[in-house]
């Protein structure tokens, strides 16, 4: 559905070097307004490169940037219609920050009377009120960084850049800022692009990612689609936690896959694209169950032993020796208030999960 | 294999399109007029000297047009026995001063590093004197000092002036280089049995020894190379390098001045990359 | 830190030397020069103890007050050429690539190291009648000359005469500035480098050109650097010497110049002294300005 309308940003392959390293390798997406886009990837993977791309403080190597329709090779930064949320948050530290506000607004001759009430109005809009004539050395983290969003806002940016927004602020406030950003970019309207490296951010507030590893971009997909459905080993086990299995394909027929693994002998799953040669057969840990007895048929079964159980409170992390050869991680609710745990280190338990709830992954 | 034919296949009918990538636009270094003013500026700093240098090996006395390349002059100024003499004493000099600034400038450089003392601030001020006031004003104080002292100007006059201002300097360097000194490291030598002075010689000391270094280089460096207060604390016959250069080049232009200029600046350049050599190998290893 | 008194032995061994060649071999001479300023000249140029400001009331007279004036004005100007070079030369090192940098500061710096009065001199066979730039510049006007001819006007350019470059105020400046960059350009390049530099791209993004970024962003937020290098150019120019004496022509005697007079052909030390003194007032009214400014401005450029 979002393909119908047309893109805000399309980026067309685009490949940054620096010297003989690639940071961005033939990227090829497009963005779409209104969006909340995440830009997910391990450190060092191109994300922010790509950002700053968009930003305009790289160039690519190769490749073409569209944003609302115009090509920005040759624009500078102070010519395009985005605006960035920096990590460190950039505020001057020489200006109040009414005056950071209205920076962007003055230097691009709106009237000084005019600049100030849409500062101030921008400061509303991040809860900030009655705090304009503070100095930015005045101000704790979180506040630093609703002036700085303040400030990329009151230029009403076509698309506003966020780059890993949330890194530089404790735990507590970081799962209060996620909702805020949601929310404000409900309020504005505005595409944001945002780079994250915790997936758990992406997942919260994106409607839509792209994960990239050395400079290639994975898989684009919504935060549903990523975890349950990832196109490759990276993603599955970028996002989430995920237990693999090597297989190897002896049969397709009618949408079922037919995979010989080792330990578990010849199962069947559903699949729906091409699969040959050896495979990866992953489960999450939340889907699978444990159980003293062989469960019932119908379902993958496989056997282990016990090493270690860390408990967590809500819920607790099994570690199991299979006959797979592979340590498996299952979770398990804690769901009844009981000290006295349900198994030990050294137990013999069968593993067990639905064929549906099986991943199929490819090289 | 596929993917290989697959990229050479669409590579080669759309030759890659060839196009100047565009600077980032703080990348001020690799902008033509910056690289202008840069090239400008350097050239500002390095014509005098280089000129300099080139026509001391010029062969000509009016050595503006080149004529050919000769080492006469250096030879000349190398039988100039006023000019060796002078050279002497400026290396007699140099190396009494460096000694006894490096001994006495460590000391006080560890002590301001290591005690805390009542008045500290304003002490660290009136050590700092030396090095901001005008070098005029020192040379003038010191010759009404030896005149009053009724001491007669010399290299002695010389030496002890020259001791006074790289004291300061000296131990601006070393406690520079303790200040990144981890006092947990003693702490460790402590606590594995050594006592004070084992832990000084084992642990502090050889920390240390790179700001000593630097600091020695840097106090013969000023030495070698004072005019205004060696101009007033000098008296006949005690004659420096610098002073004899001065009278020479207040004489007339000649090649001979530039052959001996040149080998001073050979001699301050050597130890001055020496010193920068050691300081930047430490700091490397300490970092890893 | 340890306190003195818990090792009173070991504080002692370490303080005294350097405490005592200090007090000796330079207090004591700034305290004698400072009581032979209140002093008077002797009939032969000896020194008479006296407790008189008359040296200073002299120091304040029209020539020596020109002098003075002189100085002042001689320094602002070569400071300020100073700064207008040190600048792009700073921003240029500070924004270079990183493996460039440490050679291209090094390149800023050797100069720096290379004696003081045979950089002056330099300048001397350069600016001489008979020197590099008058040579040069009767080159171009060789080649002008051939190039009118060409076009049919022989002898527009008249006969060359080699400009007087050498023994004036304007040789004075020139050789303060090269004397003196590397001392501004130091302290500026340490804060650029220091500068965030995410400071100068918000400031892009947010819609201002580079000019209005240098003036709004990174001259304010280097603020610390630039006072510190122009005033310690300042006080170097102010208390020059050998510049003016070898370079500069008989206008173009600075206060260095004259307390060397005094203490030399005029044998007038108690005015020497007295005008010591002025000088080192006048430096440490700029070093105190300099401090101020460094403790007004600490934090910016720190926060964030």
């Amino acid at each position: 559905m979002t393909e119908a309308r047309k893109p805000i940003i399309r980026i067309r392959n685009i490949t940054k070097r620096f010297g003989s390293v690639v940071a961005c390798d033939n990227v090829d997406f497009d963005i779409y307004p209104g969006e909340f886009f995440a830009l997910l990837g391990p450190s060092g993977c191109g994300k922010t490169t790509l950002l700053r791309m968009l930003a305009g403080f790289e160039s690519a190597s190769e490749g073409e940037i569209e944003i609302d329709g115009q090509p920005m090779l040759d624009v500078p930064p102070n010519k395009r219609p985005v605006n960035m949320v920096f990590q460190s948050y950039a505020v001057f530290p020489h200006m109040t920050v009414l005056d950071n506000v209205a920076y962007g607004l003055k230097v691009t001759g709106v009237p000084k009377a005019e600049a100030r009430a849409r500062a101030e109005e921008a400061l509303g809009l991040v809860h900030l009120e009655g705090y304009g004539q503070r100095m930015p050395d005045q101000l704790s983290g979180g506040q630093r960084q609703r002036v700085a969003l303040a400030r990329a806002l009151v230029k009403k940016p076509k698309v506003l850049l966020l780059d890993e927004p949330l890194s530089a602020l404790d735990a507590k406030l970081r799962d209060a800022m996620r909702l805020e950003l949601v929310r404000l970019q409900h309020t504005v309207g505005i595409t944001f692009v945002i780079v994250t490296h915790d997936q758990d951010e992406a997942l919260s507030m994106a409607d839509r990612a792209a994960v990239m590893e050395r400079g290639k971009v994975m898989q684009i997909a919504g935060p549903g689609d990523l975890y349950e459905h990832p196109n490759s080993r990276f993603v599955a086990d970028f996002i989430g936690k995920v237990n693999v299995f090597e297989g190897k394909v002896s049969g397709v027929s009618g949408g079922r896959l037919a995979v010989e693994v080792g330990g578990m002998g010849r199962i069947e799953v559903p699949h729906d694209g091409v699969a040959q040669g050896d495979v990866g057969i992953a489960v999450r840990p939340e889907k699978t169950r444990l159980s003293k007895d062989r469960p019932a048929s119908g379902l993958i079964v496989l056997k282990g032993k016990v090493t270690d159980v860390a408990y967590y409170g809500n819920e607790s992390h099994i570690l199991l020796d299979t006959d797979a050869g592979v340590q498996v991680t299952t979770t398990v609710q804690n769901e009844k208030r009981s000290t006295d745990a349900a198994m030990t280190i050294g137990d013999d338990m069968w593993i067990s999960w639905s064929p549906e709830d099986t991943l199929v992954l490819n090289g | 294999m596929n993917a290989k034919l697959e990229t050479a296949a669409t590579a080669a009918p759309t030759a890659p399109i060839k196009r100047r990538e565009r600077r980032n636009p703080l990348d001020y270094s690799s902008m033509r007029w910056m690289q202008i003013v840069l090239a400008g500026n350097f050239m500002f700093l390095y014509f005098p000297i280089l000129a300099l240098v080139a026509f001391s090996f010029n062969d000509s006395k009016r050595n503006i047009t080149w004529q050919g390349f000769t080492l006469k002059y250096y030879e000349k100024a190398w039988n100039n026995i006023a000019l060796h003499d002078a050279f002497m004493n400026t290396m007699t000099i140099a190396t009494i001063s460096t000694l006894v600034s490096t001994t006495f400038g460590t000391m006080l450089g560890l002590a301001i590093y290591r005690y805390k003392f009542p008045g500290k601030a304003l002490y660290d001020g009136w050590i700092h004197l030396p090095i901001v006031i005008p070098e005029i004003c020192m040379g003038v104080s010191m010759l009404a000092f030896f005149a009053a002292m009724n001491i007669p100007l010399g290299i002695f006059t010389i030496t002890v002036s020259h001791i006074a201002f790289s004291i300061p300097f000296v131990a601006v360097v070393v406690r520079a280089r303790m200040s990144g000194f981890d006092p947990s490291f003693e702490e460790a030598s402590t606590d594995l049995g050594a006592n004070q002075w084992q832990t000084f010689w084992n642990v502090t000391f050889p920390y240390m020894m790179p700001g000593v270094v630097a600091g020695a280089l840097l106090a013969f460096t000023l030495s070698l190379d004072d005019f205004v207060i060696t101009f007033f604390t000098s008296g006949p016959g005690s004659t420096t390098f610098p002073i004899k250069i001065y009278s020479m080049v207040r004489f007339s232009v000649t090649p001979e001045v530039n052959a001996a200029s040149t080998a001073l600046i050979v001699i301050t350049l050597t130890l001055t990359i020496t010193a920068m050599t050691i300081q930047s190998r430490s700091a490397r290893r300490q970092g890893k | 830190m340890e306190d003195w008194r818990k090792s009173k032995a070991a504080f002692a061994i370490f303080m005294a030397p350097a405490t005592f060649w200090l007090l000796l071999f330079f207090t004591v001479p700034l305290a004698i020069i400072w009581v032979y300023s209140f002093g008077e000249r002797g009939p032969q140029g000896q020194t008479e103890l006296a407790v008189s400001l008359e040296n200073y009331a002299r120091a304040v007279e029209w020539i020596p007050l020109k002098i003075l004036w002189k100085s002042l004005w001689i320094a602002t100007i070569s400071t300020v050429i100073c700064l207008l070079l040190g600048f792009p030369l700073a921003m240029g090192v500070a924004f270079a690539p990183k493996r460039w940098k440490n050679p291209l500061l090094l390149i800023v710096i050797l100069p720096f190291w290379t004696n003081l009065l045979i950089r002056t001199y330099a300048w001397i066979a350069i600016l001489r009648i008979s020197g590099f730039l008058n040579f040069g510049l009767e080159w171009a006007h060789g080649l002008l000359d051939a190039g009118f001819g060409v076009i049919g006007m022989p002898g527009l350019m008249g006969e060359f005469q080699p400009l007087e470059l050498l023994y004036n105020n304007s040789a004075v400046i020139v050789g303060l500035v090269y004397v003196n960059l590397p001392f501004l350009v130091l302290p500026l390049y340490a804060t650029l480098e220091k500068l965030d530099k995410s400071y100068l791209e918000a400031s892009l993004d947010l819609g201002a050109g580079q000019w209005r970024t240098f003036f709004s962003v990174t001259v304010p937020l280097t603020m610390p650097g630039i006072a510190s290098g122009v005033l310690l150019a300042f006080i170097l120019s102010l208390g020059t010497f050998l510049t003016p004496d070898l370079l500069g022509g008989t206008d173009s005697m600075m206060i260095g110049n004259l307390i060397a007079q005094e203490f030399g052909p005029s044998r007038d030390w108690p005015f020497g002294s007295a005008l010591s003194f002025v000088l080192m007032y006048v430096t440490f009214f700029v070093l105190w300005l300099r401090a101020t400014v460094a403790s007004r401005s600490s934090g910016v450029g720190e926060a964030g």
